[in-house]
């Protein structure tokens, strides 16, 4: 920059020649230099001035018209919204086969107040009070007064009831929307469905989640958001399920039980078809867990899958085909069956000290329910032969059905395997599995020695099974079977047209600390339909049944829970779609006349 | 007989301070600070029923306290804006001198009202904030200081107005209240701007608040709430921005009507920081333009007079003034719709709060007094400077 110098010599000897003082040039020089440095920086300042002033304009522009963007939106949330936007009550149909609903979602209403709010709290703790019995007046008070801001009353509300609650009129009492989890069937499938309720619960919404049963087990799915608009089809069959139900709690009045579960397989697919367990709840109003005593004793207690009892004489068709598969001995070969029969202290004897011997051919020893000829079968199969077929039957694990429940019930396995072990697991003491294990073992003959896992779904594509008989075995097992019922302990088992097959199995209760209850049995018939081509499993179990019309009670399996079983047959076979066989072919392999 | 002896007193004809007053302060501003200080009243009436009824007071005891402290603050406005540019520097300089000092004896005499930081000195029926009182008189000081640099001779203002800046920044910090900080630092920014910064310089300044904005972010839980909360795309319903958002939506064009609004419900600082929520629900998008608009108003003008002004001191501590008013109605506003993080600032005039309204009624006091309009030389321009 070229700077004008303050005292221009030309000037200065100009002002000396006249006289002047060359100063004041100076001065004057500085001043011009002041002013225009002056001139300078407002000619800049007033360009920055306008800059800042057109930003300000721009940034109040754009503050307004970001205001008319969201004046212009619609709210996301409804009004006063509190909290719990990502709170999902998403939650997926369940539905049975056939597509009929098992549970779905109903919308209602949960009430809560806001004491601050309140008008007067006094009236509507007492006019609550009123509508809910539950409530008491000088408790909700109580609460309404001590300073909290917010409380929960009820989690779900009747139309009726929100119209009450409504008229109250107080501002200070609200309703947030919920779904609830709704079982239009009620007690029907209760053990396999379980329950739900509410989990992170909001203002505007709360999460359903699973409690017990499948609604447990399959949360994942059934709060997936992707799948949510795909209802979750079973394998039940509502119908079958219906008629099963309603036997079952006939029977178990009729013969003066405690307690019923019966099981309905599929055999060729592993589907459920039915399964109850009574007595039962209501999954819309599902109970609490006793705090003491025996879990048993409490309605939520699933006896078909985790009721472990010991199967009885149910277990002894296994023996048998395990022998026969071994080639040990065929249907025909004559077996030691003199009883009582020793070993080692332990004596073994038949029901009521019977004596079947001292030969008995292998099909007999079922049809008679034998345990001495069973136990002489398992001491030619040897224990560990023994523990590998019953591990290979899924007598060892937990089911492995969608069900919470199904892990934690895994059967009662004697720790050493003694020989009397083998003897008494024979003919099904001394082991203690569920009524499903028994149908599942069941439907692995039914099924030509495949064994198939069981399931809860709805399957479209039968899964790879698992050979554990040759078809040869099962289809002797399957004959022996239907033995039993046409000359056998299971006559009351016959269904006409529908060639029943099944072994029954009476069991005494395992007393708490050991030793066995004789006055209380387990009864167990065990079958399969029809035996031509055995399509379905079922097993029916009754808890500490006994049939009052005889002079004595009568407490054994044919008595009791083959007549009921029978009569599921008789209701639900049709219902499967079977037809009955008018011509009743004659039993295979008959040696013997009927009795 | 006494005038025609001794002719009358050469007395200067000097027009009386009132119609000079109107003639010359900017009638535009000065009504629209008017009309702003009605419409907070108007909204005080909506936004502060709740408080005064959780605090047990008559439904309008905010409303009339708030009229008694504006009346207050439009008179100081007033007063101020009557004074000439040089008492106006005086006042500031004071004022300056007298904020700083209550505010370096926060940490003894203050109070935090349990809200976290120490802002507030409490004289049992008000409270104080010295910050609020300090922004005025340091714009002024800066202004002064950086304008006497600009002589010849004159005073190394510009190292001296950073010193004090740094030391207020300090302090401020340590109450800690990292938005009036960044007021701060601004005002100092804007008029060291007009002031002729370098560009250079400019965005070094820039720089360093980033770097301060990031330090603050790393060890104040506070402030990091406040940004990741603006940071995350999801509005959570539950926190403020979220009801001040919804309030906005379900005000729409023309408001949910007079009284209808909720937010004043379950906003515990609707009466403050979020007075525009509660305007924008109740009355609608309609309102809150007006409101802009009697910002935009304010500030644009103020800086429009000004780039005729001549006077360097005057420039520049009225452009700080208009500038540091402006930010404080904008960030308000920002927070509200969401385009700037989370900071507590009032709205001037129209925020319900003692201290915020007078100091606001200083600052546009001040200003107004900076505007109005003087002779600029003009003819002297012309006079003397086409010579050369």
């Amino acid at each position: 920059m070229i700077r004008k110098p303050l005292r221009p010599l030309a000037r200065i000897l100009l002002a000396r020649e006249k006289g002047e003082n060359p100063d004041h040039i100076e001065r004057e020089n500085i001043r011009l230099r002041a002013e225009d440095t002056r001139a300078r920086a407002q000619n800049r300042a007033e360009g920055r001035l306008l800059l800042l002033g057109l930003a300000f304009f721009a940034a109040f522009m754009v503050v307004g018209a970001r205001m008319g963007l969201l004046a212009a939106s619609e709210p996301m949330e409804p009004r006063s919204a509190a909290s719990g936007a990502n709170i999902s009550a998403l939650r997926a149909d369940i539905t049975d086969r056939n597509g009929r609903i098992l549970a779905t979602n109903f919308s209602t209403h949960a009430l809560y107040a806001h004491p601050k709010q309140m008008v007067d709290p006094a009236r509507v703790a007492r006019e609550l009070a009123e509508l809910f019995p539950d409530m008491k007046a000088d408790d909700l008070e109580r609460r309404f007064t001590d300073g909290r801001s917010f409380l929960w009353l009820r989690k779900k509300l009747s139309p009726e009831q929100m119209q009450a609650v409504h008229d109250i009129g107080d501002p200070g009492l609200l309703f947030g929307p919920r779904d609830m989890r709704l079982y239009p069937n009620g007690k029907l499938a209760a053990h396999i469905l379980g329950g739900s309720s509410f989990g992170a619960e909001g203002v505007n919404s709360a999460e359903v989640i699973g409690t017990a049963g499948l609604e447990r087990a399959m949360d994942a799915r059934l709060r997936d958001p992707a799948q949510a608009s795909t209802p979750l089809a079973l394998s039940i069959d509502l119908t079958v399920q219906s008629a099963m139900h309603e036997i079952l709690e006939g029977g178990m009045a009729m013969m003066n039980a405690k307690g019923a579960a019966g099981v309905l397989l599929d055999v060729h697919s592993g589907e459920i078809i039915a399964m109850v367990s009574l007595p039962d709840f209501d999954p819309n109003d599902r109970p609490n867990p006793l705090v003491k005593g025996e879990p048993a004793d409490s309605p939520l207690f699933n006896r078909a899958l985790q009721g472990v009892y010991e199967l009885g004489s149910t277990a002894k068709i296994l023996t048998a085909a395990q022998a026969m598969e071994l080639g040990l001995v065929n249907p025909e070969t004559m077996v030691d069956a003199n009883a009582p029969m020793r070993w080692g202290k332990h004596k073994i004897g038949e029901f009521e000290g019977k004596n079947y011997g001292p030969l008995l051919s292998v099909t007999d020893v079922i049809v008679k329910s034998s345990n001495v000829g069973t136990a002489h079968l398992a001491l030619k199969i040897g224990g560990e032969r023994q523990q590998a077929f019953f591990k290979s039957m899924g007598l060892f694990d937990p089911v492995p059905i969608e069900l919470t429940e199904a892990p934690g019930s895994a059967p009662l396995i004697p720790k050493r395997w003694a020989d009397i072990v083998t003897i008494t697991t024979s003919y099904g003491h001394g082991m203690s599995v569920s009524p499903m294990h028994l149908a599942v073992a069941y439907a692995a003959i039914a099924n030509d020695g495949i064994m198939l896992p069981p399931t809860l779904l709805k399957r479209d594509k039968l899964p790879q099974g698992k050979r554990v008989l040759s078809q040869q075995s099962a289809d002797a097992a399957v004959s022996m079977l239907r033995q039993v019922v046409t000359r056998g302990t299971a006559s009351f088992g016959e269904v006409e047209g529908y060639e029943v097959a099944g072994k029954t199995g009476t069991a005494d209760k395992v007393k708490k600390g050991g030793g066995y209850d004789k006055g209380k049995n387990i009864n167990t018939f065990a079958s399969m339909f029809p035996a031509s081509d055995p399509q379905y499993v079922l097993v029916v179990t009754l808890d500490e049944a006994s049939e009052n019309s005889g002079p004595k009670p009568r407490r054994t399996a044919g008595w009791t829970s083959v007549p009921v079983a029978a009569e599921v047959i008789r209701r639900t076979a049709p219902l499967l779609g079977l037809r009955p066989q008018i011509e009743t072919l004659p039993a295979t392999g008959v040696s013997a006349p009927k009795p | 007989m006494t005038e025609m002896v001794y002719g009358s007193m050469p007395g200067r004809v000097v027009e009386p301070v009132l119609p000079r007053w109107w003639r010359s302060i900017d009638r535009w501003s000065l009504t629209a600070v008017f009309a702003l200080f009605g419409v907070g009243l108007l909204l005080g009436l909506a936004a502060s029923v709740p408080l005064a009824q959780r605090n047990g007071l008559d439904a309008f005891y905010y409303v009339k306290r708030q009229a008694f402290f504006g009346g207050v603050g439009l008179v100081v406005m007033l007063g101020i804006s009557m004074m000439p540019p040089n008492m106006v520097r005086r006042l500031g300089v004071l004022g300056f001198l007298g904020a700083f000092a209550a505010m370096a004896m926060l940490p003894v005499i203050g109070t935090d009202f349990g809200k976290g930081a120490v802002r507030w000195i409490s004289f049992g029926f008000a409270s104080v904030q010295p910050s609020e009182f300090l922004k005025p008189g340091f714009i002024v000081l800066t202004a002064w200081l950086m304008a006497a640099a600009q002589d010849i001779n004159g005073p190394r203002g510009k190292s001296m107005s950073f010193l004090i800046t740094f030391i207020v920044v300090l302090l401020l910090a340590l109450q800690p209240d990292f938005g009036q900080a960044a007021l701060i630092i601004f005002g100092w920014s804007v008029v060291y701007f007009i002031a002729g910064a370098p560009m250079v310089l400019i965005a070094t300044v820039l720089g360093l608040v980033g770097a301060g904005a990031m330090f603050a972010y790393n060890t104040s839980e506070h402030f990091a709430r406040r940004i990741n909360g603006f940071l995350s795309p999801e509005i959570d319903p539950r926190t403020q921005i979220g009801y001040a958002t919804n309030a906005i939506q379900e005000g729409g064009f023309f408001g949910v009507g007079v009284g209808e609004g909720q937010v004043k419900w379950s906003l515990p600082d609707a009466h403050t920081d979020f007075i525009i929520a509660v305007a924008a629900e109740e009355y609608g998008l309609i309102l809150v333009l007006c409101i802009i608009a009697l910002y935009a108003t304010i500030v644009v003008r103020s800086l429009f007079r000004l780039m005729r002004e001549r006077d360097p001191f005057i420039r520049l501590a009225g452009a700080g003034l208009a500038c540091i008013f402006a930010v404080q109605a904008m960030v308000n506003m920002g927070v509200a719709v969401r385009l700037l993080p989370a900071k507590g600032m009032t709205l001037p005039f129209v925020s319900y709060g003692g201290s915020s309204v007078i100091a606001a009624g200083i600052t546009v006091g001040m200003l107004l007094a900076l505007t109005r309009s003087r002779p600029q030389g003009q003819i002297a321009e012309v006079l003397f400077r086409r010579g050369r």
